[in-house]
């Protein structure tokens, strides 16, 4: 049961992409969905043993690498962590599943998309249930590969192809730092179980580790180069770029990326290793200040975008900040929280997007949308739902999870938690700003769209309006159920799966915080609601005149163009690192260098050379003993002077001048 | 009182001669076997002096066969002149330019 609850979507997807041909389109769908379903069937079931009756289960399969001290084994690892996000997970992505099957209907390629899908659920899956850093690598870079078959689904699109390929190499860089990361927990630890190296992490707190000549704290740059993984893979600041892009890909694979699976496995890492992270207090730090910038600027941006599917995206990238800085101030149930709850409101506005952009013909851009609240009134509720939920709606999903978040954030006695505090709180504006702006513009407003697209907007079909009723019953739902076994005052739920020292988290302090810190979220996501129904509807002519004057505009630009973000990369890091790579290390290096002292210099000078020692043969008695003569002379002499010449000349002046003429008779 | 080193110098001077013989001459390849001719005496002569000052047989032995070498080496080199001369017609050194690299 265990194992097949990882294993059974990759035997769909093995099924479907191997024999789509056979099976069909319709056949593959089913295959895969009903697999799908299994896994969150046995999910569930895994849930109800190891997480509610907290029987830890741990599966040693066969070992793997095994080499000296190390030891990398093919074993999986259950307790409540693994529980929850193997849920979320396999839920999502069997209603993502039920959604594309109708969404994608007439692609000639569904048995592969499908199968994609699947596969990326089965890595998440192996990536959340490792008991070793090797096999959740393993997870982690099979996320990174269905990802980019996924965002890539449409290949003969360009933005496609860039947007997969950016993922790809973004996540990249991240990987690096999550390699570096494990590379120095094993030279630490020597070991790269989960069991041992949390359960050692207390005896290394003060072991410090030469890097590059200075002394660090061991613990700390182990948990920097973790934390580097989770940037990538979380899409927080630094390398965040290609999260947006990644909206190429077809709707249900951004809710998949976005709402459950990619995103959550950076969080995840996060709160795996937390036994690590609470022994490193800096490091923590660094992991808070980057989630609270994080959400800030994802939400400043997302409030400027005009792409439906961008503004998610951005407001997934800010909800991950929250996740982050909630785990950088040690809360790491609360992230988990966070998590498991904006996976059903996030996969929620995606799929609703996803509804709405099949409605309008494949329109994306919410300036040519509006009144589709006449036309789509189940979609709206769906968005509606979702959006109250992420602005953290009195009793909604996002409400016990994002206020309590911010609860926490203000209690810590650290200068950090208060910075995550203040920008979490000027988050909430900005975030409730911009979901009413996409219901504004999408729904509400007078529409913009043309014509003959307005008539033919019709409601999704089934197969893709039941998932959108199963997660906006859990947009509303979940929060609520799963509160008190989660982040429930004094709940044993997590056992031994978090772990936060007790001096890092204030959990009584922050239940008993003032009235305001209480009501805070709220009012400001109302300030929010208010300020976006006032500029959006009411002050729509001021909105605008503000934002074309010359501030406004300069604000506007630099908003809309992500903080410059990627201006910033491609002019300063993308572009000198391919001039490098084409000028110096291609045409200098190995076109230059290289092939001077091999094989160009060697075949343009040897020819020259025999040609000009053979035309010292010119047929000439004369020459010939003049030749001769010569060179009794210098034979003779260079014996005679043979002392003298040593001292002004040795072999590696001979090695200097013989290169140095490989160069000159080349030509260079 | 004639030294050793005197009969030496002029051998060694006959040998530079010979040599130079060999070296300068452009026109005549006559000439040319004649210096080697000259070589191949003052060498001889360095030969008999050597066995003479030592007092030893074998120095002169090998003037002897050095004669004959020289002898041998002349005739066949002449006939070769003559073969020469018979197809080209001249045998002048300058214009012997076959045997380019």
């Amino acid at each position: 049961m265990y194992l097949l609850a990882i294993f059974s979507p990759l035997i769909g997807s093995l099924i479907s992409i191997l024999g789509g041909r056979w099976v069909g389109s319709k056949g593959a769908s089913l295959i895969t969905c009903s697999f799908v379903s299994l896994a969150a069937l046995f999910s569930t079931m895994v849930f109800y043993e190891v997480a509610l009756c907290g029987y830890t289960c741990h599966l040693y399969l066969t070992t793997w690498i095994s080499c000296g001290m190390f030891n990398a084994s093919w074993s999986f690892m259950f307790d409540s962590l693994t529980g929850i996000i193997m849920i979320v997970v396999t839920y999502i992505s069997a209603l993502v599943h039920f959604y594309s099957v109708e969404y994608i209907a007439e692609d000639p390629h569904r048995p592969r998309f499908i199968s994609h899908l699947s596969v990326f659920t089965f890595f998440i899956l192996l990536l959340v249930s490792a008991d070793n850093f090797v096999q959740m690598f393993l997870g982690w870079e099979g996320v990174g590969l269905a990802s980019y078959l996924l965002i890539n689904f449409w290949h003969t699109r360009l933005p496609a192809n860039k947007g997969a390929i950016k993922a790809m190499l973004v996540n990249r860089v991240g990987d690096v730092g999550l390699t570096l990361g494990l590379l120095i927990v094993f030279y630490l630890f020597h070991s790269i179980d989960y069991a041992t190296v949390f359960a050692a992490a207390p005896y290394f707190k003060h072991y410090s580790l030469n890097l590059f000549t200075f002394e660090v704290d061991a613990l700390t740059a182990a948990c920097i180069f973790l934390f580097v993984g989770s940037i990538g893979k979380s899409a927080q600041l630094g390398l965040h770029t290609w999260l947006p892009d990644a909206i190429e890909g077809p709707t249900p694979v951004s809710a998949l990326i976005h709402a459950a699976t990619m995103v959550t496995a950076g969080v995840f890492l996060v709160a795996r290793c937390s036994p690590i992270f609470e022994m490193a207090p800096i490091s923590l730090s660094i992991v808070a200040l980057v989630g609270g910038i994080t959400a800030l600027f994802a939400a400043t941006t997302g409030v400027f975008q005009n792409d439906l599917k961008k503004v998610i995206a951005y407001s997934t990238c800010s909800q991950l900040g929250y996740m982050i800085f909630a785990c950088g101030t040690s809360n790491y149930a609360t992230g988990i929280f966070h998590l498991a709850n904006h996976a059903f409101f996030k996969a929620l506005l995606f799929l609703g997007a996803g509804s709405v952009i099949h409605a309008l013909a494949d329109e994306q851009d919410m300036r040519r949308m509006g009144g589709l609240a006449y036309l789509l009134p189940f979609t709206y509720t769906m968005m509606l739902i979702g959006s109250l939920s992420l602005t953290g709606f009195p009793f909604l999903t996002g409400y016990y999870s994002k206020d309590l978040i911010l609860e926490l954030a203000s209690t810590t006695y650290s200068v950090p938690g208060h910075f995550v505090y203040w920008v979490g709180i000027l988050s909430v504006i900005l975030t409730s700003f911009y979901s009413f702006r996409v219901l504004l513009l999408t729904f509400l407003n007078n529409t913009n769209a043309p014509q003959r697209w307005v008539g033919h907007v019709h409601e999704s079909p089934s197969f893709m309006s039941m998932p959108m009723a199963a997660l906006g019953i859990g947009s509303i739902f979940s929060g609520y159920l799963i509160r008190d076994m989660m982040v429930g005052t004094g709940t044993d739920f997590w056992g031994a799966a978090l772990f936060s020292l007790p001096y890092h988290t204030h959990p009584i302090e922050s239940e008993f915080s003032s009235t305001l810190t209480k009501w805070a979220p709220f009012l400001l996501s109302n300030v929010g609601i208010v300020l976006a129904l006032l500029l959006n509807v009411g002050l729509s002519r001021f909105a605008t005149n503000l934002q074309l004057s010359s501030l406004g505009h300069t604000l506007t630009f630099f908003f809309n163009k992500k903080w410059y973000w990627d201006n910033v990369y491609s002019y300063y890091l993308i572009r000198p690192a391919l001039g490098f790579g084409y000028n110096i290390s291609f045409k200098a290096l190995d076109r230059g260098v290289i092939e001077i002292f091999g094989p160009l210099g060697l075949t343009k000078s040897l020819p020259l050379w025999a040609k000009q020692l053979a035309s010292m043969q010119s047929g000439q008695l004369a020459h010939y003993a003049f030749m001769m003569l010569v060179g009794t002379t210098f034979l003779v002499t260079i014996v005679e002077l043979w002392d003298v010449i040593f001292l002004f000349l040795d072999y590696r002046t001979v090695g200097v001048l013989f290169t140095s003429a490989l160069f000159i008779m080349s030509g260079f | 009182m004639i030294h050793q080193i005197h009969y030496l110098s002029l051998s060694t001077m006959l040998f530079i001669i010979g040599i130079w013989g060999v070296f300068l001459n452009r026109k005549n390849i006559l000439i040319m076997l004649i210096s080697i001719e000259l070589i191949l005496l003052a060498i001889n002569f360095t030969f008999i002096i050597f066995s003479v000052y030592l007092d030893d047989l074998v120095g002169q032995i090998f003037a002897l066969m050095v004669l004959t070498v020289a002898a041998s080496e002349s005739a066949i080199g002449l006939a070769i002149l003559v073969v020469y001369y018979r197809i080209r017609g001249n045998i002048s050194v300058e214009l012997i330019n076959l045997m380019k690299g």
